[in-house]
C-alpha cells in the first residue's frame, strides 16, 4: 500500500491573532512569562485526516480564543501529523516537550498512537488529554496520573451501539471486523453485550486488514446466516465501503447495519441516500440541544463549510477545561507540573456546551452522556449535515466502563 | 442442500461470482499496465492514481456539471486520458532511454503528488456517488442475489477487454503499434510518426484506468486511496500473467479474482494474501509469468 506522504508539518500557528500581538506588545503584567503551549498531534494526511486533522486545530483555538484572552492568558497552538505512526508520534512529543516548551498534548487518533504519546507526557511530567483515540487502556492498566480520556472509547460505543439496538429488536447480529486489535476489541465487547441483553451472535468474518475493498463475500454470509443486525467492527473506509456495498447487496430492510465507529464526515462521505437507517454513537452531535447548536454557531466560522464530529468537538471541550485549570493554578505552577494541573482537572467539574456538565473520574475518564444515533433518510432531512435521528440517551454513570481495578491510580 | 467442503453450494456459487466480478476490476485495470509495459516499457505506478482520477472526475462531472454516469462513461476516460497525454509528453517521453527504475520512481512519485493533491482538496473520507437508477436492484439467481451493477460490470469489463484485444492482435493499427514495440527506428523509416503513436497508447492505457475508476465509482468509497488498495493486486496480476502479456493480464485478472474469492470462503483472513502465494509460486516456477515469453 502506499504511505501517506511523508510530510511532517510541525506548524506553529498563532492561536488566534490576539494572543500573539498581546505577545509582541508590552506584555500585561498577568500575560508577562511564558505562554502555555498546546500541541495538537492527530493524522493530517491519512484515513483519519477529515474525524480529526484540521478541524481539532481549528476547535482547540476556539477554547483558547474563547477563554485565554479573558483570563489574560498567553497561549499558542502548534499541531503535527504523526501519520498514525507510534515512533513519529512519541518522536513529536518528545521534541515537543523538550525543544518547544510545549505543555499539552491534544486528540491523537490511533490507539497505538496515544499509548506510545501517554508513556512520554508520563515520563516528562505533562498533560495528555485525549480524543481521538479509542482505546481503554488509557483508564485501564496504562492509565496515567498525566492523561485524561475525553470524548469516547470502544467500550462506551459497543455499549450504547450493541445494548440499545438489541432493546429495539435487534436481537441477532453478525459481525464483519478487520483483523487487528482495534477489530477484535470491539466485536467482543459488542457481542458481550449483545448477549447480556439476551441477544444472540450468529456468526462472523475477519477479514485483512489494510488491503480489503469489496466485502461482498462477508456481505453474503451475513445474509444466509439470517442475522437481523450487521455489525461492523471496522473504521474509516472500510466501513465506508461495507455500507456502501450493503446498501447495493440490499441487506435493508430485513438486516439493520450497525457501524461500531462512525462519526459524521463518513455519514456525509456516503450521503443519505447510501447511509440512511444506519445505527451509531457519538457523544457529540451539532444539533442535539441548545448548548451544541450554540457551539457549533460560534465554530462555525473556523469549520470552513464542515461539521466537527465528537472527536473534533472533544478537542474544545478538553483545552476549554484544560485551561481553566491553569487560569486557576496560575501558569508557572501548571507549566512546572503536569500532573498537578490533571489532578486539578479531576477536582473540578466540568462544563460546556460541547458535552454540557460532567467530571472526570480519577482513572482520568471523562463522564457525560452518549448518543445512539439513526442516520435519516433524505426525505426526512432538513439541510444540509441535517443527519441525526436521536434513538437512545444512555447517562453518564452507564455509559462508560466501570472503573478497571488494573488502573494503579483508584487502588490509592 | 448440497454442500462442498462444508460450505452450502449455494453460497459457493455467489462467491464465485462475486470473484469474477472482483476480477473484472483487476483484469480492466493490469490490462492497461500491461499495454502500457508491452508498448512503453514504462511500469506505470502511477495506475492506481489515475484509476482514483477516473472515479473523481465522474463525481465532479457530476456534482459541478450535473452530467450523469452514462456521459461520465465516455468522458471521465477521454479526460482523464487527455491528462495522461499531457503527463507522457511532458515527463515520461524523456525518460524512454533510460534505465526501467527511473519510470518507475518517476511513475510512483506522480502517484503520491496526485493523491497528495486530491486529499488536499476533498479529504480523505470520500465523495458519495450513486448507482445510476437504470441499474439499480437486483436480480435473483437462484443460489444468489445479485445486485444489477456488478453484472453490468463484469459484462463491461469484458466487452472492454475484448476489443482492446482486438484493437492490438487484429487490426492494423495494432500491428504498427506491435512493429513498433520491436523495432521503433525501422517502423518510423516507412513514414509512421512512431512517438506520437507511443503517446497515444499511454493516453489509451490511462482512459482504461479511469474507465475502471468509473465503474468503481459506485460501489467503493470515492476517496484518494482507492487506487492505491487496488494497485498491489494489480501488480501481481500483471506479473503472474506475464508482463506485457495482454491475454495473459486478462485471464489472470479474473482467474485471481476466483481464487480470492473462494479463499473469502473457506479462510478470509488469508483472502489479501493468496495473489501474493500464487506469484511467488508462479515466479519460481515460470519466471517470465503464465503468458510471457521467456526474454
Amino acid at each position: 500500500m502506499t504511505q501517506p506522504m511523508p510530510t511532517r508539518r510541525a506548524t506553529l500557528l498563532g492561536a488566534a491573532a490576539l494572543p500573539l500581538a498581546a505577545g509582541l506588545a508590552a506584555p500585561r503584567a498577568r500575560a508577562a512569562g511564558k505562554p502555555i503551549r498546546i500541541g495538537v498531534l492527530n493524522d493530517m494526511s491519512g484515513p483519519y485526516r477529515d474525524t480529526t486533522g484540521q478541524l481539532s486545530v481549528a476547535c482547540t483555538q476556539l477554547a483558547v480564543k474563547e477563554f485565554a484572552a479573558s483570563k489574560g492568558l498567553t497561549v499558542e497552538v502548534l499541531s503535527a501529523d504523526h501519520q498514525n505512526k507510534p515512533d513519529v508520534g512519541a518522536g513529536i512529543a518528545r521534541q515537543w516537550f523538550d525543544r518547544d516548551d510545549v505543555d499539552m498534548i491534544m486528540d491523537v487518533p490511533t490507539s497505538s498512537v496515544a499509548l506510545a504519546v501517554n508513556s512520554v507526557c508520563r515520563e516528562k511530567n505533562k498533560v495528555f488529554i485525549n480524543s481521538g483515540a479509542a482505546t481503554t487502556g488509557l483508564t485501564g492498566k496504562q492509565c496515567s496520573p498525566n492523561t485524561v480520556h475525553y470524548t469516547y472509547d470502544t467500550w462506551m460505543l459497543a455499549r450504547s451501539t450493541g445494548g440499545n439496538t438489541v432493546k429495539s429488536g435487534g436481537d441477532t447480529w453478525y459481525f464483519v471486523t478487520a483483523d487487528y486489535v482495534f477489530g477484535h476489541e470491539l466485536e467482543e465487547i459488542t457481542a458481550r453485550f449483545v448477549t447480556e441483553a439476551k441477544g444472540k451472535v450468529l456468526g462472523h468474518s475477519v477479514y485483512p486488514f489494510p488491503g480489503t475493498t469489496d466485502f461482498s463475500s462477508f456481505l453474503l454470509a451475513a445474509q444466509a446466516a439470517g442475522a437481523k443486525v450487521l455489525g461492523l467492527a471496522n473504521a474509516g473506509t472500510d466501513t465506508v465501503n461495507c455500507v456502501k456495498q450493503a446498501h447495493e447487496f440490499g441487506l435493508a430492510p430485513a438486516m439493520r447495519v450497525a457501524a461500531l465507529l462512525m462519526t459524521i464526515p463518513d455519514v456525509h462521505a456516503l450521503g443519505l441516500a447510501t447511509a440512511r437507517g444506519l445505527l451509531l454513537t457519538e457523544s457529540f452531535y451539532w444539533n442535539l440541544n441548545d448548548r451544541t447548536r450554540a457551539f457549533t454557531a460560534r465554530a462555525k466560522p473556523v469549520l470552513g463549510g464542515r461539521m466537527a464530529n465528537m472527536i473534533q468537538a472533544g478537542c474544545y471541550a478538553g483545552t476549554l477545561h484544560y485551561l481553566k485549570a491553569v487560569a486557576e493554578m496560575g501558569v508557572d505552577a501548571a507549566k512546572a507540573d503536569g500532573a498537578a494541573v490533571v489532578a486539578r482537572m479531576k477536582a473540578m467539574p466540568t462544563d460546556d456546551d460541547v458535552f454540557g456538565p460532567g467530571k472526570i473520574r480519577a482513572d482520568g475518564q471523562l463522564l457525560v452522556p452518549s448518543y445512539l444515533f439513526e442516520v435519516k433518510t433524505p426525505e426526512q432531512s432538513k439541510g444540509e449535515w441535517d443527519y441525526y435521528n436521536l434513538l437512545a440517551t444512555t447517562a453518564p454513570g452507564e455509559a462508560w466502563q466501570p472503573v478497571d481495578p488494573g488502573c494503579p491510580l483508584v487502588k490509592a | 442442500m448440497f454442500t462442498i467442503f462444508g460450505i452450502p453450494g449455494p453460497l459457493l456459487f455467489g462467491q464465485l461470482l462475486l470473484g469474477l466480478i472482483n476480477g473484472a476490476f483487476y483484469a480492466m485495470l493490469s490490462l492497461g499496465l500491461a499495454v502500457i509495459f508491452g508498448l512503453l516499457n514504462i511500469i506505470n505506478f502511477a495506475h492506481g492514481a489515475l484509476f482514483m482520477m477516473g472515479a473523481f472526475v465522474a463525481w465532479m462531472l457530476l456534482n459541478y456539471a450535473g452530467i450523469g454516469y452514462w456521459w461520465a462513461l465516455l468522458l471521465a476516460p477521454l479526460i482523464v486520458g487527455a491528462f495522461g497525454l499531457v503527463l507522457e509528453r511532458t515527463l515520461i517521453s524523456r525518460l524512454y532511454k533510460l534505465d526501467h527504475l527511473y519510470g518507475l520512481l518517476l511513475t510512483f512519485g506522480l502517484a503520491l503528488v496526485i493523491e497528495g493533491l486530491f486529499r488536499n482538496e476533498y479529504g480523505s473520507s470520500g465523495m458519495p456517488y450513486q448507482i445510476p437508477s437504470a441499474l439499480q436492484g437486483a436480480t435473483n439467481l437462484g443460489f444468489m442475489f445479485l445486485p444489477n451493477y456488478r453484472g453490468w460490470v463484469v459484462v463491461a469489463a469484458l466487452v472492454v477487454c475484448l476489443a482492446t484485444w482486438l484493437l492490438i492482435e487484429k487490426t492494423k493499427l495494432g500491428a504498427m503499434l506491435r512493429a513498433a514495440t520491436e523495432n521503433a527506428p525501422l517502423v518510423q523509416a516507412f513514414g509512421v510518426n512512431v512517438p506520437r503513436m507511443v503517446t497515444l497508447t499511454y493516453a489509451g492505457g490511462v482512459a482504461l484506468a479511469a474507465l475502471a475508476g468509473v465503474l468503481a465509482a459506485p460501489i467503493y468509497s470515492v476517496n484518494p486511496n482507492m487506487g492505491s488498495s487496488f494497485i498491489n493486486t494489480v501488480f501481481a496480476v500483471v506479473v503472474i500473467g506475464g508482463m506485457g502479456s495482454i491475454i495473459g493480464s486478462v485471464l489472470t485478472g479474473f482467474g485471481l479474482g476466483i481464487i480470492e474469492g473462494l479463499t473469502k470462503v473457506f479462510y478470509p483472513e488469508a483472502s489479501a494474501t493468496v495473489v501474493f502465494v500464487v506469484m511467488a509460486i508462479v515466479l519460481l516456477t515460470r519466471p517470465a509469468g503464465l503468458f510471457g515469453k521467456a526474454a
